[in-house]
């Protein structure tokens, strides 16, 4: 728990959580007594099962990254084997995979967060896109099964590359040795979560609010360009006015907040495709009103790899 | 039979909770410390595991698989895992499926159900894969009749049929390395067999009861 102690600025981000959490937890109770037994409590019972899961989650996520390097690697490890579940499980694939899916969970998924432990960048940057991608299809074929061949390869890779891979960038940015911000990295980590995070919830408020045209409805019947524009711009200008929490000047930080939030959208639009091909709605029921652990990381899945290099492109020498 | 639960036995259950990550649902029946036969598809080693972690603890310890001598007698480990610490009852499968007409069960079949009628005695509950065999979790096979036989013995024990679902990608027949996918559990409404029911007949219906509380498509 030293950061608390030390960082001054990492205390107001994680006071800004806590009152955003107070203010949404009030906005919450007046609703639900406002509205007792109208057609809208369906709503107001989701948003507040949504916000009580928000509470967990930024307690656990507080513990976890407070409590050091090891503490946010096995968070985000742990992240992932849930992800990768909930997507394996739903996502066909046959009895001969089964040897290359022990090998993908218990083998890869750790050794690529071990990489980051033991900070071997390069390693880390080729594990799974150049080794894992190589691996999983003759492993497939080995056990001579082959029916849908090459999109059972796929999809384990799609998988791996997604929901360990992508994510794993999120905690190696505590590897990123930055000029003037050393032993503060757990202040871009945050800001990562915090401005992608607020993009989803703030894209489904202004969605809710004054959604109307629909981007694919067939995708994603909630993702309208009403929500999109209102939630990419308020969160951009959240994660702008978060810049002295960053190595960045604000004009850098609203550029990269942009991106943050463009990169979630996709993320979110992605794994939506993936579950309507599949024809569910979420990938799982752990988090209350949350859909699964997927569902809720699948923006970050997809923005932060391209932080991350962003970051170590441009600040780091 | 003592009521009480092996350590081990704890410890394996907790360890299949966590690889299966099985979500437990009683669609049919509430968890209840009357006697009964549970009855499921079987497709995993897993099986007996997760469906017997899944009750409350109180009704666990008084709850048996019935286990296939064949294969739990065949090496130390597995009699020791099915004796000492899951209390199997230890059947040869298959002996009361060739009866063809019921003096033939009779005189075939009737220590089984004997044996299993005792391990159900006064308190105890029973676990039973009525396919007799793991399948590959596709198709459900069809019954063997020592439920019909058991059932008309004990009227007395509620027969609960339940669904496993996903253990079979979990660990398939002829793996002995887990994947940790997510599975389901399902419990039906108790089911009985009716006045002049004949045993094909009640065999299809039970079959039926266990395939239709399948909650997700074939994977």
């Amino acid at each position: 728990m030293f950061g608390l102690l030390h960082d001054v600025k990492l205390d107001w981000l994680y006071g800004g959580v806590l009152a955003l959490l107070l203010i949404s937890t009030l906005i919450g109770s007046i609703l639900k007594n406002r509205h007792k037994g109208d057609a809208s409590r369906a709503t107001i019972d989701n948003l507040n099962a949504r916000i009580r899961a928000w509470w967990k989650m930024c307690a656990i996520f507080a513990v976890a990254v407070l409590s050091g390097r090891i503490g946010a690697l096995v968070l985000f490890a742990i992240l992932s084997f849930l992800a990768m579940r909930e997507y394996i499980t739903l996502v066909p694939t046959r009895r001969a995979d089964h040897r290359t899916l022990f090998w993908s969970f218990f083998v890869i998924m750790p050794l690529q967060y071990y990489l980051i432990g033991i900070q071997w960048y390069g390693l880390f940057a080729i594990m799974i896109p150049v080794l894992a991608c190589i691996f999983i299809p003759p492993s497939i074929a080995i056990a001579g099964d082959t029916e849908h061949f090459l999109e059972r390869a796929s999809k384990i890779q799609f998988g791996i590359m997604v929901c360990v891979y992508s994510l794993s960038h999120a905690p190696a940015l505590l590897l990123l040795r930055i000029p003037g911000f050393e032993g503060h990295d757990a202040r871009l980590l945050l800001y990562l979560v915090i401005v992608d995070q607020m993009s989803d919830v703030l894209q489904y408020v202004w969605g809710k609010l004054v959604g109307k045209h629909k981007i694919a409805w067939r995708v994603s019947p909630n993702k309208t360009w009403e929500g999109l524009a209102g939630g990419v711009t308020s969160a951009t200008a959240l994660g702008t006015a978060l810049w002295w929490a960053t190595p960045f000047t604000p004009l850098e930080s609203a550029g990269i907040s942009l991106m943050i939030c463009l990169l979630g959208f996709a993320g979110g639009l992605t794994m939506s495709a993936i579950k309507r091909d599949i024809g569910i709605k979420d990938f799982g029921v752990v988090i209350e009103g949350h859909g699964g652990i997927l569902d809720r990381i699948d923006s970050l899945c997809f923005a932060a790899p391209i932080f991350f290099h962003l970051v170590r492109y441009y600040f780091v020498p | 039979m003592s009521n009480h639960i092996h350590p081990i036995a704890s410890l394996l259950a907790a360890i299949a909770r966590g690889i299966s990550g099985v979500q437990v649902q009683w669609a049919g029946c509430e968890p209840d410390e009357r006697q009964r036969i549970y009855f499921a598809n079987h497709s995993s080693h897993l099986d007996f595991v997760v469906l017997w972690s899944a009750l409350p603890a109180e009704i666990r310890a008084k709850t048996r698989p019935i286990a296939a001598k064949d294969y739990w007698e065949q090496t130390p480990l597995r009699r020791y895992l099915a004796n000492n610490v899951f209390h199997a009852v230890f059947l040869e499968r298959g002996s009361a499926s060739k009866a063809k007409n019921p003096e033939e069960f009779h005189f075939v079949g009737r220590h089984l159900i004997d044996e299993m009628a005792e391990a159900l005695g006064n308190e105890n509950s029973l676990i039973l894969f009525p396919e007799g065999t793991r399948g590959t979790g596709e198709k459900l096979g069809p019954f063997r009749s020592g439920l019909y036989h058991l059932a008309l013995r004990r009227p007395d024990a509620e027969l609960v049929p339940a669904y496993l679902e996903n253990l079979n990608r979990i660990l398939p027949k002829g793996e002995f390395l887990p994947v940790p996918m997510l599975s389901l559990l399902t419990f039906g409404k108790p089911i009985q067999v009716e006045p002049a029911e004949h045993k094909e007949a009640f065999l299809e219906r039970a079959r039926e009861a266990v395939a239709s509380l399948r909650r997700i498509g074939s994977a």
